[in-house]
């Protein structure tokens, strides 16, 4: 009876979820088929490959390869470091915020709403060289020519657009939690700094990075902004995503899954680590995770912070 | 699963998904081919983003003439790439929603080689009529895959009031531009001499292209060889990457694609500007940040000891190979590119014709001052490298063109490894 109830279920993930990786899996085991030298023409058929697509990525085209790999870790790293951080901020300052709390809210999230390509647009204007950017600072800096100062540009657009988000789950994580325990730290003598530290912080952190790892999946599939803001073909800014686009675009699907098949695994690679360093609570199954019976468990025995920090010192 | 069971499937959800007109042909192999077409009935007329409003018409005017064999547009977005993705799209799933495609004139030999688009009947359509390099963006190893249906070549805009005020004639050559430009600059702060487009796009690709053919270079020959290993092709390089070092382009050249430098050279800040023929009616209209209506010229662009030469953009009707009613479909493709259809087209929407005739009209030349300096332009014009993996080579051509623009790489050494890479690239 219960399989039957999650049946569907299951049948959407499959379709979704399943056949597209199955089936970039077996896409990649194929290459495109050669022109013919004597008549011009295309031979018939995609030819069976095995894992050379895999082979060449790391060996013919290693630079390009690698070149994107550590483009798309940095530019994953920095961004998701400066939005954690530059989200916190925006959800303290919201859940401060009494007058027009809703308002505050709404607006901060403005940015999150745009498509990114849109935002891609608006912020090649600001980068224009005789855009708003260059005129703020004085400078007549090439935003998007190749270099460091693109590698910028991308992070900035980034961390605009997607702050907000780290700052909205962030909030929901600060109230939550009990107006009483902070009384009892004032009571016991603790000023702001060390109410922050050892107590919104360690009982915000549960939603913190659960926030941090949905960016993190998120960034590492990092594409339509480089593409549009910088531009396609670009070493500095090219990452992971680009290199399997730029493949299907031309027409050789098996290269280009294989591409998305590594991104993949990268992927789930960073998240399970994430996820077992950390200790992110993502799947509910520690009851400690959130919820007031937790955190007032937790506060008796502060500042050791119990299991999560325990769990960091074995792993 | 069976390949055909595949291919329907992955039919019915793409049809599913996009609603397309028309089913899903699996009988690929049955389709006649353009050669030997019988078939008449309702056919589709593939193309990008009509901004004109003139294609609605001529199909108008066809569909009234030929009630039994309707013509339906398809119109594809604006962007280039995104065309041939879709264009590819349906030639994979071997539907028969596309008939008539008009292509990209780089686009050529990889739809011929892939079979996506018929050969066709030389009789078809008058290519002795054309300006003689256009055929060379519909043919692929000697025969005819498309028939020429508007062209394109670069045109030299300059500030024609400033030219006359300092009395000197518009350049032929670069070293005669350098001169030029030491003229009129000194009383000009903040213009700059040249631009064209260097950002790392299709742009580049094109006017890369130009400086190596106007240097006495090529980049690929008709069969596709690369000869980027010779003097003349690393003189042109050279001058381009001697315009950005001495100044001749200012220094945010090497962002500008063909609208940010349009807008350069109508905010006052560059004397000379390579680009296409649409720029003129738009230069020439009033607008707050224009400053050059009624002030600029045009000419052929600068070489190294005479006229340059263009690349060749434009585009190109074809016919899509899994499609039916081929008959009505190469009537329909002579229709579109006939003289009618072209001067249409010219009159309404500014776009370049193929056929010499209409350069050489008097009437035509009043109303479009650029026509005849276009003619010089397409005529002594060299098509962009006509080769079956288009995409792969402009990436390649564009990675060497800008590393050796932004001084990462020697000239030298940039053009070794575009040869090398170009040559691999070959069938």
């Amino acid at each position: 009876m219960a399989a039957l109830l999650v049946s569907p279920t299951l049948l959407v993930l499959g379709l979704v979820i399943a056949y597209p990786v199955l089936s970039a899996l077996y896409t990649s085991l194929f290459t495109a088929p050669g022109i013919d030298p004597k008549t011009g023409f295309v031979e018939d058929g995609d030819s069976f490959a095995g894992l050379d697509n895999f082979t060449s990525i790391f060996s013919a085209a290693g630079d390009r390869f690698w070149n994107a790999f550590w483009n798309t870790s940095f530019l994953t790293l920095t961004s998701v470091a400066l939005e954690t951080i530059i989200g916190l901020g925006m959800a303290l300052i919201m859940h401060q915020a009494l007058r027009g709390r809703a308002w505050v809210r709404a607006s901060i999230l403005v940015p999150w709403a745009i498509p990114t390509a849109i935002s891609a647009l608006l912020w090649r204007w600001i980068f224009d060289t005789e855009g708003i950017a260059n005129t703020i600072i004085n400078t007549e800096v090439l935003w998007t020519t190749e270099g460091f100062q693109a590698q910028v540009a991308v992070i900035i657009a980034e961390v605009w657009k997607t702050a907000p988000f780290v700052g909205l789950l962030t909030l929901a994580g600060l109230q939550i939690i009990s107006e009483e325990v902070y009384e009892a730290a004032r009571v016991d003598g603790a000023g702001p700094v060390r109410r922050l530290w050892s107590i919104t912080l360690p009982l915000v952190k549960p939603a913190l990075l659960v926030a941090v790892l949905f960016r993190l999946l998120d960034a590492l599939r990092m594409f339509d902004l480089p593409y549009i803001l910088i531009g396609p073909g670009k070493e500095s800014v090219e990452t992971l995503s680009m290199l399997a686009q730029d493949e299907a675009a031309n027409v050789r699907f098996g290269p280009a899954s294989a591409y998305a098949v590594v991104l993949f695994l990268y992927v789930f690679l960073i998240a399970f680590a994430f996820i077992k360093l950390l200790g992110a609570d993502l799947l509910g199954d520690r009851q400690s995770g959130n919820g007031k019976p937790g955190a007032r468990k937790r506060l008796s025995l502060m500042p050791g912070n119990g299991r999560g920090q325990q769990k960091e010192a074995t792993a | 699963m069976s390949a055909i069971e595949r291919r329907l499937l992955r039919c019915t959800a793409v049809t599913a998904a996009l609603t397309l007109v028309g089913g899903c042909g699996l009988g690929a192999s049955s389709v006649e081919s353009g050669v030997s077409a019988k078939e008449r009935g309702p056919i589709t007329y593939v193309a990008g983003k009509d901004t004109s409003g003139v294609v609605p018409k001529l199909i108008k005017r066809w569909n009234d003439r030929n009630p039994g064999e309707k013509v339906t547009f398809i119109e594809l977005p604006e962007d280039a790439d995104a065309q041939r993705q879709q264009m590819i799209q349906n030639a994979q799933l071997k539907t028969d929603t596309y008939t008539v495609l008009s292509l990209d004139a780089v686009w050529t030999a990889e739809f011929a080689a892939n079979r996506w688009i018929d050969e066709i009947p030389e009789s078809s359509f008058p290519f002795d009529k054309t300006l003689g390099p256009i055929n060379g963006t519909v043919a692929y190893r000697g025969k005819w895959f498309a028939m020429p249906y508007t062209s394109d070549g670069a045109l030299l805009y300059y500030r024609k009031d400033l030219l006359e005020k300092a009395n000197v004639e518009p350049p032929k050559t670069q070293d005669e531009m350098r001169e030029v430009c030491g003229k009129v600059l000194k009383k000009q702060p903040g213009m700059s001499c040249y631009g064209g487009q260097f950002e790392k796009y299709e742009g580049l690709t094109v006017n890369f292209s130009e400086a190596v053919n106007s240097a006495g270079g090529q980049v690929t020959d008709a069969k596709g060889n690369p000869h980027l290993d010779t003097p003349e092709a690393k003189r042109g390089l050279d001058n381009l990457i001697k315009g950005f070092r001495d100044g001749t382009m200012p220094k945010n050249g090497i962002t500008m694609m063909e609208e940010t430098g349009r807008r350069a050279f109508e905010k006052g800040r560059l004397l000379f500007y390579r680009n296409w023929p649409y720029q003129y009616a738009v230069s020439n209209t009033k607008a707050k940040t224009n400053k050059v209506v009624n002030k600029f010229g045009v000419a052929p662009i600068p070489g190294e000891k005479g006229t340059g030469a263009s690349s060749l953009g434009g585009h190109n009707l074809a016919l899509a190979n899994t499609a039916r009613n081929k008959a009505t479909a190469l009537d329909f493709m002579r229709y579109m590119t006939s003289d009618e259809g072209a001067r249409m087209r010219l009159t309404k929407a500014s776009q370049a014709p193929v056929f010499t005739k209409l350069y050489d009209d008097p009437k035509l030349a009043g109303q479009f001052p650029w026509l005849p300096v276009l003619k010089k332009s397409i005529v002594g014009a060299e098509p962009r490298p006509r080769v079956v993996r288009y995409g792969d080579s402009t990436k390649v051509i564009q990675d060497e063109a800008y590393a050796a623009l932004t001084g990462k790489k020697s000239s030298e050494a940039a053009l070794k490894s575009m040869q090398k890479e170009l040559n691999a690239l070959k069938p």
